[in-house]
């Protein structure tokens, strides 16, 4: 008996106690060609990281071509994801502990945050652009984490990053000793930090309300009446009247408008609008709500956009076009501009 | 039961507020008598049964639709959906969480959901770069690093495996997130409905690491991976992968839902979701850590020192009361059943604490028949309600002897910028008005 046969059963009888012992060898050897296909990921130690190298400089001209749309100019913008950028001193390029971190308001950032320059490039490497993961070269993501490392300025303008200058860049990193290991939540067997009781009775003198929504909020995500089952002994409070009045009518409204608006919303996630348009912020197009403040009170606005969407085109938002979107049908795009200029609400 | 619309304290709440969907469109379609009709019914069946005394209920003395007519045929609904009256119970975003839904949430709809499976239409999503319906033909899962022979293994293959099929629950690290510092959202499903337990079908990763050899003397540390376009990607500690980490396809009797990654994804008992890698694609063995993007800049826990934990993966156990709950109304007083859930990530519920007055006295709540390790697991308690003010409130006991403790609690050790991991008691105050709200309790 082979020896990994003889391992095979082992675990047979370990793992699967009550199954009828058999050699469980399946699936074949993995050929080098897809190994290296595959096995993408970079360690800590660049363990993984191929060989390459790219500028500060070439890495501001891909940025503004393929990164800035989503994250603006400088790594800065929060509009579809938080910002990658800011938060950083020099000083922490120093310590190797980001002072942010500790502040009552941090600034979290994938700089201020990033204990390993590894991340950085394993990450855009694997997944970035948002839109069209690993289509970048090794030397463009090179480029583009020199360029977020200049934004942060633990590299210079003239800096050439490869895979011997990052083991240089790593002691620069501004968050390198910021990270702890707890064993307690990284283990099942580990210890909790927070240890409570289970008292039964009197347990407190007195009980005070510290926190709850405001009034205004009521309705924020949308009618409650909505949410849960229609009968049994509770339901779904009507959160378009006030708390407690009991008032009634406006939950036929809301359950129109919440049903059209669902479908409008379905439409144009399967139409591939919200590809380009955030719900709130923009992504290559404005977000939706901005096109709704911008149209607010215009009587033409409808009939205007329509027939933009159906030709698409530029100049209004910014120099890049939309193309002309040829999918909905004339209904479906009378529906989408309703929703969009009544704000694009998700429910 | 007619004496009891006179006690002082009743509630009644105008019947127009609990209009079904379907009379509401009655009413949109301009069928006013079809209204009056419906709300002689609901205040008789909801707010005065004294009103029907004489004659009696005419959901009883009047034919009904279903027992007067022939019903549909067979496979009319070939893939069954829930009853449109449930059309409420629905996954749902919460607004001005996230600004694009490739990298969003959708919360589960716990207030609506019984005993302790999660149906598949239901389970929680959270994409990092949208979700993706994977061709199980094209589908690989490779094996490499410290083994004796790497290796590529189809669906196929894998389903020659003699399978295993578990209970788990899982959970975002980020379930509770918003409500760290202050209330911000009004229902269950938004302040838990991170969560979802199925039962999971596959074959456990010990066999697949045993049958490519893996090099127990080095190997450390399990990397898992995704292919879809994140390639997501987390470190396992071996202890665990070694245990009872399972190379799933099966979710509740059928193959894994797309949004839940189609057709392999990972199974991480205990652990936050962002473990449990979707559309896994690869595995790697290896004897460092790798600090991936979601293991640093992102499900890693912020401390009030500034120092940043990472790797904290055990979901400790946590209960929250789904019914009643936040955004609901009571209808009436008297005999209720509070009914909730709860979980640990370190073992089996041991016991379930609730308490209607805010956490001064506690009494223990009943668990349902199904108590398993590292699921959810329901617990109820029968209250007489009496129409006062009252605030419900639920605590989970696991058998390692961890009490789930309060928000203060938790916020004296970790601050309120963690982000993750708040498995902190949850409040629901009741006025006397019957409606519930999301409180917390200083
Ligand atoms: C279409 C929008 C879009 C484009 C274009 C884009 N990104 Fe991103 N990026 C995102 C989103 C959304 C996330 C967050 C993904 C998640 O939730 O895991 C992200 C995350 C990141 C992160 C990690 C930040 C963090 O805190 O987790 C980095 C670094 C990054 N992007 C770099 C780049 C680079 C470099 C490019 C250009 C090559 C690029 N991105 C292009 C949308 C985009
Ligand atoms: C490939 C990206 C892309 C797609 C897909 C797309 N758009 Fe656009 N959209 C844009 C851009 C870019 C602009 C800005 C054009 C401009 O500046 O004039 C825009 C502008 C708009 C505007 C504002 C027009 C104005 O003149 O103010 C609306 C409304 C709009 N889009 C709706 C839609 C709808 C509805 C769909 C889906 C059927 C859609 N878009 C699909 C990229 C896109």
């Amino acid at each position: 008996m082979s020896r990994s046969l003889d391992r095979a059963m082992r675990s047979a009888v370990l793992v699967l106690a009550m199954l009828p012992v058999v050699a469980m060898a399946l699936g074949r050897a993995a050929t080098p060609e897809e190994i290296k296909a595959w096995d993408i990921d970079v360690r800590p130690d660049f363990t993984g990281l191929p060989a390459g190298s790219g500028t500060v400089a070439e890495g501001e001209v891909l940025w503004e071509a393929k990164c800035a749309s989503c994250h603006g100019s400088f790594g800065e913008s929060n509009s579809v994801f938080a910002p990658l950028v800011g938060g950083v001193t020099r000083k922490d390029l120093e310590t190797g502990r980001s002072a942010t971190l500790a502040s009552d308001a941090p600034t979290r950032t994938a700089l201020s945050m990033s204990p390993t320059v590894s991340t950085l490039w394993d990450y855009i490497n694997r997944a970035m652009p948002w839109n069209a993961p690993q289509s970048l070269s090794t030397n463009e993501v090179y480029a583009a984490v020199a360029y977020l490392l200049n934004l942060s300025d633990i590299v210079p303008a003239d800096f050439t990053l490869d895979q011997n200058s990052i083991r240089e860049v790593q002691k620069r990193m501004p968050n390198r000793n910021g990270m702890v290991l707890f064993p307690g939540l990284w283990n099942r067997k580990g210890k909790s930090d927070v240890i409570a009781t289970a008292c039964m009775k009197d347990c407190a003198k007195s009980i005070a309300i510290s926190s709850a929504l405001p009034e205004h909020a009521r309705n924020a995500h949308g009618n409650l009446a909505l949410q849960s089952r229609e009968w049994g002994p509770v339901r779904g409070a009507n959160t378009e009247v006030a708390a407690g009045t009991g008032a009634t009518a406006p939950i036929k409204l809301a359950a129109k408008q919440a049903s059209t608006a669902a479908a409008a919303r379905k439409l144009a996630e399967g139409g591939g609008c919200l590809g380009c348009h955030g719900l709130n912020a923009g992504i290559v197009g404005p977000g939706m709500s901005q096109v709704a403040a911008k149209y607010r009170g215009d009587a033409a606005a409808a009939a205007k956009l329509a027939a933009k969407i159906r030709a698409g085109g530029a100049g209004v938002w910014g120099e890049i076009a939309m193309p002309p979107q040829r999918g909905p049908s004339d209904e479906e795009l009378k529906a989408l501009v309703d929703w969009i200029l009544s704000g694009a609400a998700s429910e | 039961m007619s004496e009891q619309t006179d006690r002082r304290g009743r509630i009644r709440p105008a019947p127009e507020n609990f209009l079904s969907r379907a009379q509401i469109a009655e009413v949109s379609a301009g069928r006013r008598d079809f209204l009056r009709k419906a709300m002689l019914a609901a205040s008789a069946g909801v707010a005065a049964p004294a009103a029907l005394a004489a004659s009696g209920d005419p959901a009883i003395l009047e034919k009904q639709v279903w027992g007067a007519t022939l019903g549909k045929p067979v496979a009319s609904d070939a893939y069954g959906l829930p009853s449109k009256h449930e059309a409420n119970l629905v996954r749902r975003e919460s607004p001005g969480l996230a600004s694009v839904g490739g990298a969003s949430v959708a919360f589960t709809p716990l207030q609506g959901l019984f005993g302790i499976i999660t149906p598949s239409g239901l389970h929680f999503e959270r994409h990092h770069q949208g979700w993706q319906d994977v061709d199980p033909a094209k589908h690989r899962l490779m094996i490499n690093g410290l083994v004796k022979t790497p290796k590529v293994y189809t669906m196929d293959d894998l389903l020659r495996f003699p399978s295993v099929s578990r209970i788990h629950f899982l959970e975002c690290g980020a379930n509770s997130a918003m409500e760290w510092a202050n209330t911000a959202v009004p229902t269950v499903q938004y302040t838990h409905g991170m969560l979802s337990c199925s039962e999971w079908t596959g074959v456990p990763l010990k066999v697949l690491l045993d049958d490519c050899g893996i090099d127990l003397k080095k190997a450390k540390f399990i990397y898992a991976e995704g292919a879809d376009g994140s390639h997501q990607n987390r470190t396992i500690p071996l202890e665990w992968a070694l245990d009872d980490v399972i190379v799933a396809y099966g979710q509740n009797g059928e193959m894994l839902r797309p949004q839940q990654g189609y057709p392999l994804r990972l199974v991480v008992p205990g652990a936050q979701g962002v473990s449990w890698i979707k559309y896994l694609r690869r595995i790697e063995v290896g004897d460092q850590r790798w600090n991936t993007k979601d293991e640093t800049l992102h499900y890693a826990d912020l401390m009030p020192d500034g120092s940043t934990r990472q790797y904290t993966s055990v979901q400790e156990a946590k209960s929250v009361i789904t019914s009643p709950s936040g955004g609901q109304v009571m209808l009436d007083r008297g005999m209720h059943t509070i009914s909730g859930l709860a979980w640990s990530g370190r073992g089996k519920i041991k016991r379930v604490d609730v308490s209607t007055d805010g956490g001064r006295n506690w009494q223990t709540a009943s668990l349902g028949s199904l108590v398993l390790d590292k699921a959810l697991t329901r617990f109820q308690l029968p209250w007489q309600w009496d129409g006062g003010p009252a605030v419900l409130q639920s605590r989970a006991v696991d058998e390692t002897g961890y009490v789930q403790p309060q928000m203060r609690q938790l916020r004296e050790v970790r601050g309120t910028r963690s982000v993750y991991h708040n498995n902190a008691i949850q409040s629901w105050k009741v006025t006397e008005t019957g409606e519930v709200f999301n409180v917390q309790i200083a």
